[in-house]
C-alpha cells in the first residue's frame, strides 16, 4: 500500500500496539505469546472475544515480531471476510500457501521455521470451509500455523477449536481504557475532563476501537477540548429524557399518547437498535417496576430485536413494544383477547 | 424542473434546516482530512442534500459535474465469473451507487468498486483531495455478507477512498460497520422548519402563501420535507391565488389505502376479502412499497378502533411485516393481516353489540 499521509491516518490504526506486550488487559494471552517469543514455538491460536478488545492487533504483533518487515510479506499471510473464502479459496489459495517450505531467517528476529496464517473474521467463514481445513492444518502443521480471529467461538466448527490453544479476549475494564484514551489525549494534545472520560467509557462498552473512533470524531467535530455531552452526540447514544418520555407513555395508559411518543421517535430518527438496548437497561434498574412486569418487557423487547435482525420495520416493531410495555406497565391482559 | 431540486441547498452554507449538522460538517472537513461517514435518519430529512453540498465543499464546483453510467462489473469470485450491472453516478472525485441493486450479488460489487477505486489513486495536485469518496445509498438494503465484507476494506483502503454511506435505518447495518464511521444523525425538520422553508420557496417563486396553508401542508407531510415541497408545488397546480383554507392534495395511493380501510371496515366476510386483495394488487402493481401498505393502512385503521382493540392490531401488524420480511410474496402476508384484522374486529362486534 502506498505510504499513507499522517494526516488521513486513523488513530486507531495509529496507536495500534506494535508490540504484543502493549496490547492492554489481555494479560494471560500477552504472557504467553511472550513466552512463545523467547522459544520460538507456537500453538495454533484460536483468538475469541468482543470487538475492539485486540485480537487483530495481538495477532498482528506477534507476526511481526516473530519475522520483522523484511519476512513478513512472505511468511505471513491474513485472509479476512472481505476476501473471498469460499471452500475453494481454502483448496486453492491456503494450500498454496501452507505447502511451501520456508527459507532461512534474517538475524535480529526470531524467524522460527514456520508461517502463520491468519484468518481474521473466522466465524463467517462457511462449515464447508471450516471442514475443508481440518486435514490441511495437520498436514502441513510443521510448516504452517494457524491463528483463527473471531467474535463467537460457538461459530468455529469442534474440529477446528480442538486443534488450536483458545485465547478469551476480555473487554476492557473502564481504568484501563482511561489510561489508553487519557495517553492518546497526552499525544494528541487534547483536553479532556474526568466526566468526558468517563461518559467515553461507559458508552463504548468495553470497547476500545468504538471508543477512539468516538473521540477522534468529537475532537474533528468539535475541536480539541471535548466535553461529555458532546462525546454523547457523536457516539449515537439516544437521549435519557427520550427514553424517560416513551416510558411516561406507557405508564399513562393511553395508546394514542404512546403512538405520539413512537412517531416522534422515529421521525428523530433514532435506531430502534439502539433504543431497545437501552430501555432494556432502563426498565430493568428501574425500582418502580415489579419483577413480573420486567420479564414481561424483556421478553418482548427480544423477540423485538430478532426481528429487527431479520429485517423489520422499525416503527411497527416499536409500536409492538410500546404498546406490550403499556400493557404489562398497566396490568393489562397481555394475550391476545379475540 | 420541479422546485425540490431547484432549490435543494448546494453549499453547506446555505443549508436551512440541519445548520448545526452542516456547521459541524464544515469543521470536519475544513483540516483537510475525513473518516468515513454514516449518515442516517428518516427519508426526506435531508441525507442526500448534506451529502451533496459536503461534497461539493470538499472538491469544490466540480463534485456537481455528474455522469451517469452504466457499467457492467465483471467480478471472479472462485471459479465463477460473474457479470453485474450497476448504474453509478461519478465525478472526478467522488462515485455514487445502489449496491442494493446487484441483489444478492451485492458483496462483490462492493469488494470490487473500492478496489478498483483504491488501485486509481489520485494525484496529490492541489485543490486536490489524497482520495476519493464513494457514497454508498440504502446501505440498510445491503445484504448481511456485504457488510461484512465492507469492514477489513474499509480499514484496508482507508488511506485511498473515504466512504459516505447512507441509510434510512441504522438498526439494520451491523455493528461492525457502524462504529467504524462517524455516525450522523439526520432529524426530519420540525413543523416550524418545513414552514419557514415553504415560506422561503414561495417567497423565490413570488408567490403569497398564506401561512394557514403552509402550516397544514407541514402538518400533511410527516416531517417530511421533500413531500411538502412536492404537495405545495401540486397545490400550486391545482389551485393560485391560494387560499387560507385550500385542500391539501394526497397522493392517490393514499386515498386508495383510505378507501381500502373504509371497506374492511363496514364488512367483513371471505367476499369482501376478495375485492380488498383486488385493492392489494393494484397497489402493488404501481410499485407502492408493501411496507408502506401496511404501515398506512395501519394508520387508517387505528383511526377507527377503540383503544383495547389497537394493542391487538399494533402487535399483529408487526408480527406480519416481520414475515413478510422473511417471506417472498408480499400480498400473501398482507392478505393475511386483513383476514386477521377482519376476524379481531368482527369477533369485537359481536361480543360488544351481541
Amino acid at each position: 500500500m502506498a505510504p499513507v499521509m499522517q494526516s488521513t491516518q486513523q488513530w486507531v490504526e495509529k496507536y495500534r500496539p506494535r508490540q504484543v506486550k502493549d496490547v492492554a488487559h489481555q494479560d494471560e494471552v500477552v504472557r504467553t505469546l511472550t513466552n512463545t517469543l523467547e522459544t520460538g514455538n507456537l500453538p495454533h491460536l484460536l483468538f475469541y472475544g468482543p470487538p475492539g478488545t485486540g485480537k487483530t492487533t495481538t495477532a498482528l504483533a506477534i507476526c511481526h515480531q516473530l519475522f520483522g518487515p523484511e519476512l513478513y510479506k512472505s511468511r505471513v499471510l491474513e485472509l479476512n471476510a472481505s476476501d473471498d473464502r469460499g471452500i475453494n479459496v481454502v483448496r486453492t489459495k491456503i494450500k498454496d500457501f501452507a505447502g511451501v517450505a520456508v527459507g532461512a531467517g534474517v538475524s535480529g528476529y526470531p524467524c522460527p521455521p514456520f508461517k502463520v496464517l491468519i484468518l481474521d473474521e473466522a466465524d463467517s467463514m462457511t462449515e464447508d470451509a471450516q471442514n475443508a481445513l481440518r486435514r490441511t492444518m495437520e498436514t502441513y502443521s510443521k510448516v504452517t500455523r494457524f491463528c483463527f480471529i473471531c467474535n463467537y467461538v460457538s461459530r468455529i466448527i469442534e474440529p477446528l477449536a480442538s486443534r488450536c490453544a483458545k485465547f478469551r479476549f476480555k473487554p476492557l475494564l473502564q481504568d484501563v481504557m482511561q489510561n489508553r484514551i487519557e495517553y492518546i489525549c497526552q499525544e494528541e494534545g487534547l483536553k479532556l475532563d474526568q466526566e468526558a472520560l468517563t461518559t467515553l467509557s461507559r458508552v463504548s462498552e468495553g470497547d476500545l476501537r468504538r471508543a477512539i473512533t468516538y473521540l477522534q470524531c468529537a475532537v474533528r467535530l468539535y475541536g480539541s477540548s471535548v466535553s461529555s455531552k458532546e462525546i454523547i452526540s457523536v457516539s449515537g447514544i439516544v437521549p435519557d429524557s427520550v427514553l424517560e418520555g416513551l416510558l411516561k407513555a406507557c405508564q399513562s395508559g393511553q395508546f394514542d399518547l404512546a403512538h405520539n411518543e413512537v412517531k416522534d421517535i422515529i421521525a428523530e430518527g433514532h435506531p430502534v437498535s439502539q433504543i431497545l438496548s437501552q430501555l432494556f437497561d432502563f426498565v430493568v434498574q428501574s425500582p418502580n417496576i415489579s419483577d413480573i412486569q420486567k420479564a414481561k418487557i424483556a421478553e418482548r423487547l427480544a423477540e423485538t430485536d430478532k426481528c429487527l435482525i431479520d429485517g423489520a420495520d422499525e416503527y411497527l416493531q416499536l409500536m409492538d413494544v410500546a404498546s406490550n410495555t403499556m400493557r404489562a406497565l398497566c396490568n393489562q391482559n397481555q394475550e391476545c383477547a379475540y | 424542473m420541479l422546485w425540490v431540486d431547484k432549490y435543494r441547498p448546494r453549499t453547506l452554507d446555505k443549508v436551512m434546516v440541519h445548520k448545526e449538522e452542516a456547521t459541524n460538517l464544515k469543521n470536519l472537513i475544513a483540516q483537510g482530512d475525513c473518516p468515513h461517514l454514516l449518515f442516517y435518519g428518516p427519508s426526506g430529512a435531508g441525507k442526500k442534500t448534506l451529502i451533496m453540498a459536503l461534497l461539493r465543499e470538499m472538491f469544490g464546483p466540480s463534485a456537481e459535474k455528474v455522469k451517469v453510467e452504466n457499467k457492467p462489473w465483471k467480478v471472479e469470485a472462485g471459479t465463477r465469473k460473474i457479470e453485474v450491472e450497476l448504474t453509478t453516478v461519478s465525478s472526478n472525485h467522488h462515485v455514487e451507487l445502489n449496491p442494493s441493486d446487484a441483489g444478492f450479488q451485492d458483496r462483490y460489487v462492493v469488494q470490487e468498486i473500492i478496489k478498483e477505486m483504491a488501485k486509481n489513486r489520485p494525484l496529490d495536485v492541489a485543490g486536490n483531495r489524497g482520495f476519493k469518496v464513494l457514497v454508498l445509498n440504502e446501505v440498510d438494503k445491503l445484504s448481511k455478507e456485504a457488510q461484512h465484507s465492507l469492514r477489513r476494506t474499509m480499514e484496508k483502503y482507508s488511506a485511498a477512498c473515504r466512504l459516505i454511506l447512507c441509510c434510512n435505518s441504522a438498526s439494520k447495518v451491523i455493528e461492525a460497520v457502524r462504529s467504524r464511521c462517524l455516525n450522523i444523525r439526520i432529524n426530519s425538520p420540525s413543523r416550524e422548519d418545513i414552514v419557514d422553508v415553504l415560506t422561503f420557496v414561495a417567497k423565490k417563486e413570488n408567490l403569497v402563501l398564506p401561512p394557514e396553508l403552509a402550516g397544514r401542508i407541514a402538518h400533511h407531510s410527516n416531517r417530511n420535507l421533500r413531500r411538502s415541497i412536492l404537495c405545495l408545488e401540486a397545490c400550486k397546480v391545482k389551485q393560485y391565488p391560494f387560499t387560507a383554507d385550500q385542500e391539501v392534495q394526497t397522493t392517490d395511493w393514499e386515498q386508495f389505502i383510505v378507501g381500502l380501510a373504509n371497506d374492511i371496515v363496514t364488512e367483513q366476510s371471505p367476499k369482501k376479502l376478495f375485492q380488498v386483495r383486488e385493492k392489494l394488487y393494484e397497489l402493488l402493481v404501481n410499485c407502492i412499497p408493501p411496507e408502506v401498505i401496511l404501515k398506512r393502512l395501519l394508520d387508517e385503521l387505528m383511526k377507527k378502533l377503540d383503544s383495547e382493540l389497537k394493542h391487538e392490531v399494533c402487535h399483529w401488524a408487526a408480527f406480519y411485516e416481520h414475515r413478510m420480511q422473511q417471506g417472498q410474496k408480499a400480498i400473501f402476508h398482507l392478505e393475511a393481516f386483513v383476514a386477521k384484522f377482519m376476524s379481531i374486529y368482527k369477533r369485537f362486534l359481536i361480543d360488544t353489540f351481541g
